[in-house]
């Protein structure tokens, strides 16, 4: 058992370190900032992840040959961790990295694979995922989004919702029904969908922080060529599951990049404000709830590095690597609780409001961590999932 | 950056898995507990043989050398099964402390012992007051011609009823803090003035005394290390002991995990195993959440305190705050799980319950680390 890094990883995280030190954004505003992207800094995440890539600090265990860097997921996890020291600001084309790009890496054919990983790296495609509809959401098996073979093309309609970035996404990584007479698992093909094609229409959903962050997809017979599809016709349901475990990963170290920064900024938060006169952080009982906080992002870090070592040693990561998405959500959705308790009366003021704390930004991302227990599988769902898959307990 | 077993330590795992189901099954167990010893002198010289009396300790004093991380991997098995007897008491508290502070000699004659069997140790460290910080040593040891006079009383002593020699906390001098005029005393078993009273304990696999000590005199051989700086080494030997008691609640934890999912797939109730249903499921999938969360810290802190990097308080104390109260909830929901049978004293459900009582009271529970991560992070 090992910690430390090799002289080269260490070289690699000043150069991390410094780099970051020069180049991010004096617009940005890191305090309180677990955030996922928001609407108003698109702009900004956009250009910031632009130099990202041309810095060489993102999809970096991509093959070079694919706009990548060929490294291992410990120069990964050493650039989310300094980012994370940084308070950087986070990745615009979340779903892009996380998702799409390991996935054409894994499925795509050579044109494929030479068309689009670069370009998610450097945002100038900005991805979204097609998977959930009305009628499909944790149960997404049942989706009914049609593709009819028309020739050369699919011809798609029907109707996705919750759709992060549609808005403004370039790219759907679009699961749709090809075979409604195969068993449900069976009958799925992923699609690479053009956002510009005629009869895709995009209307923006409000949520509960007041923001159109997700949207509703209309598809109307909306023409996609069939090289378009990605790892066969009726396969879908393998290529969007099988790189799951990749892409917890490489979110995962985004969300604990995010927990880190969020915590700091609490702690920071805990030492300036008072309860009944006494400062928070020298109240016994608070100074146990940020106590457990520390230790459970501590033990996020550490299981994750359980996780890596799986990888880098070529073994399929355990246990350890099921459970990391159900516990940043509760660590995180606890985070949010405590900054609104510790704001107290405070926290009832939203932005716009003189004395809100933090110009109101807490209110905010304890509004928009409601939803981490809901997107990406719901809580219940990993819960059954560790069950049934880890523990071998026998499915309803 | 590797943060796992080596070969050679799965292969240690899956020797002492093993061995424990051979030599230490329930029933051994059981009848330890009805026991004062707790251990039987033919499987105390088993674990002897097997080089694990001696595991930590170097060559020269009849060990094996191994570090904390192989450490681990024993004791997570030996809670697995819920090893009774003085393996702890001896090897981690009274013998570590020796092999911290003590002087070569001292070193040659205890731990070369200990390690081939020979000799059991126990460390007679806190005190009625119950209190784990330096200001808790109260038991005093006046100095006179060169000797050392102990009087005072130590309580929640494991295994001195069965030590050969007992290593006493005791305070020389008050210092500037309580940290100063701390000092560790040798005292062997059965000198005057010293009585040790088994207590009756919750968890029967733990023993647990009283030491009363009445001028018990000992000479300047005695001293382990530096009359009045005993508090340092002390620290470190409790810092690395606590590691090991949470590589233990983790091993009980999985054990209890392990069973708990065994039982949810065979348990039928309205027609279908109990496993099936969501109330039992979430219940189960949380205790895995549990058990690999405790583990991770604990497999962190020992890496930490065997390359004594400087944060390896923190990661210890991270470490005991996370196992106990995991190893507590999740012997409870073990318990829950199994419904009426795992209110039994015959089901083994409660044996792993209780461990997990004692070992969160073992140098300081969730909240006492709680409050040190909080010191240790400048809040
Ligand atoms: C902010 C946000 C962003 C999102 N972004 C995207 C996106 O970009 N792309 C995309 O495709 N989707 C996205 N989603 C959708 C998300 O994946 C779904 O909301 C999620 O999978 C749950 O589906 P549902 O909303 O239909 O709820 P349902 O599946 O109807 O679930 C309702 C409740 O029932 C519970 N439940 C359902 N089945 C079971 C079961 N078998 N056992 C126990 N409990 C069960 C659920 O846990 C939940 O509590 C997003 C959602 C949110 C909130
Ligand atoms: C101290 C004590 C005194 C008792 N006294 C009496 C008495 O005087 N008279 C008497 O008749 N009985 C008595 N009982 C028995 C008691 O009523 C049963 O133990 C209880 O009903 C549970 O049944 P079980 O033990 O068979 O557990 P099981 O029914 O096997 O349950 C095991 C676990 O599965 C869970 N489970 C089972 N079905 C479901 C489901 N559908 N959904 C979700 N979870 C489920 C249970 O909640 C439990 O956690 C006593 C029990 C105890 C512990």
């Amino acid at each position: 058992m090992d910690f430390s890094l090799t002289p080269e990883q260490q070289a690699f995280r000043q150069t991390v370190r410094a780099w970051l030190r020069d180049n991010i954004p004096s617009e940005w505003k890191h305090v309180g900032s677990s955030e996922i992207p928001r609407v108003e800094a698109y702009e900004l995440l956009r250009e910031w992840q632009r130099r990202l890539y041309e810095a060489g600090f993102i999809g970096l265990t991509w093959p070079k040959e694919y706009g990548g860097h060929g490294l291992t997921f410990m120069e990964e996890l050493i650039v989310h961790e300094e980012m994370a020291l940084a308070k950087a600001p986070p990745i615009l084309n979340v779903l892009g990295v996380g998702m799409a790009g390991p996935t054409i890496i894994a499925y795509g054919t050579e044109a494929q694979k030479k068309r689009y990983p670069s370009k998610i790296l450097s945002c100038e495609e900005i991805w979204c995922q097609g998977y959930s509809e009305p009628n499909a959401g944790s149960d997404l098996a049942s989706l009914q989004t049609r593709a009819v073979k028309d020739g050369e093309f699919w011809v798609i309609n029907g109707q996705k919702v919750w759709t992060s970035f549609a808005q403004v996404a370039d790219w759907m990584m679009l699961l749709a029904r090809t075979d409604p007479n195969a068993p449900r698992h069976k009958g799925i093909t992923y699609f690479l969908l053009d956002m510009k094609l005629p009869g895709v229409v995009v209307k923006p959903l409000r949520q509960i922080t007041g923001e159109a962050e997700f949207n509703e997809v209309f598809f109307d017979s909306v023409r996609v060529h069939e090289s378009e599809v990605l790892g066969g016709v009726n396969n879908g349901w393998q290529v969007g599951i099988t790189t799951l475990m990749y892409e917890r990963l490489t979110l995962g170290f985004g969300l604990q990049m995010r927990l880190r920064i969020a915590l700091d900024s609490l702690i920071e938060l805990a030492r300036r404000m008072e309860k009944h006169g006494r400062v928070i952080t020298k109240d016994p009982l608070w100074r146990q709830k940020l106590a457990q906080l520390w230790i459970d992002t501590e033990c996020l870090r550490v299981t994750g590095a359980r996780a890596i070592t799986k990888l880098l040693r070529g073994e399929m990561p355990g246990a350890e690597a099921s459970t990391g998405k159900m516990v940043w959500v509760e660590t995180h959705q606890r985070l949010q609780e405590l900054a609104m308790e510790i704001e107290g009366p405070y926290a009832q003021l939203w932005k716009g409001a003189d004395r809100a704390v933090d110009g109101g930004v807490w209110q905010h991302s304890f509004l928009r961590s409601q939803a981490n227990s809901i997107e990406g599988g719901t809580t219940e769902i990993q819960k059954n999932i560790i069950a049934e898959r880890l523990l071998g307990l026998p499915k309803d | 950056m590797d943060f796992g077993f080596s070969q050679e330590q799965e292969m240690l795992r899956a020797t002492a898995r093993k061995f424990f189901e051979n030599e230490c099954p329930s029933t051994f167990v059981r009848a330890r507990m009805e026991e004062p010893a707790g251990v039987t002198d033919q499987f105390w010289m088993k674990l002897a043989e097997q080089g694990w009396l001696g595991l930590i300790y170097a060559e020269e004093y009849g060990g094996s050398g191994l570090g904390f991380v192989d450490l681990t991997v024993l004791m997570e098995e030996m809670g697995r099964s819920v090893m009774p007897g003085p393996f702890f008491s001896t090897v981690l508290l009274g013998g570590l402390t020796i092999l911290e502070a003590g002087s070569p000699a001292q070193k040659k004659e205890w731990l070369s012992r200990i390690a081939a069997g020979e000799a059991k140790a126990a460390l007679a460290w806190t005190e009625p007051n119950a209190r784990w910080d330096a200001a808790g040593v109260t038991v005093t040891a006046r100095e006179n011609k060169g000797a050392f006079v102990l009087s005072g009383t130590k309580l929640f002593v494991l295994d001195a009823h069965t030590a050969d020699v007992v290593v006493v906390v005791a305070r020389t001098a008050e210092g500037k803090s309580p940290e100063d005029g701390v000092g560790l005393f040798l005292v062997p078993k059965g000198a005057a003035g010293m009585t040790v009273k088994l207590l009756p304990t919750m968890d029967a696999t733990r023993k647990l005394c009283e030491v009363s000590l009445t001028d018990v005199r000992v000479g300047a051989d005695a001293v382990l290390g530096g009359k009045g700086g005993g508090w340092a080494p002390l620290a470190r030997v409790i810092e690395r002991a606590t590691v090991a008691l949470c590589a233990e609640m983790c091993g009980g934890a999985q054990k209890v995990l392990d069973m708990t999912s065994e039982y949810a797939k065979i348990r039928v109730a309205f027609g279908k195993p109990i496993g099936t249903y969501q109330g039992v499921k979430h219940k189960a999938a949380d205790m895995l959440v549990e058990v690999e969360n405790a583990k991770s810290l604990t497999y962190y802190a020992a890496w930490a305190v065997d390359e004594n990097v400087p944060e390896a308080p923190l990661a210890v104390s991270m470490a005991k705050a996370y196992a106990s109260d995991a190893y507590r909830k999740v012997s409870a929901t073990g318990i829950q799980l199994h419904g009426g049978i795992g209110f039994t004293w015959e089901h083994d459900l409660h044996l792993y319950f209780k461990r997990a009582k004692s070992s969160e009271f073992t140098f300081g529970d969730a909240t006492y680390h709680r409050e040190r991560v909080a010191q240790l992070i400048n809040l």
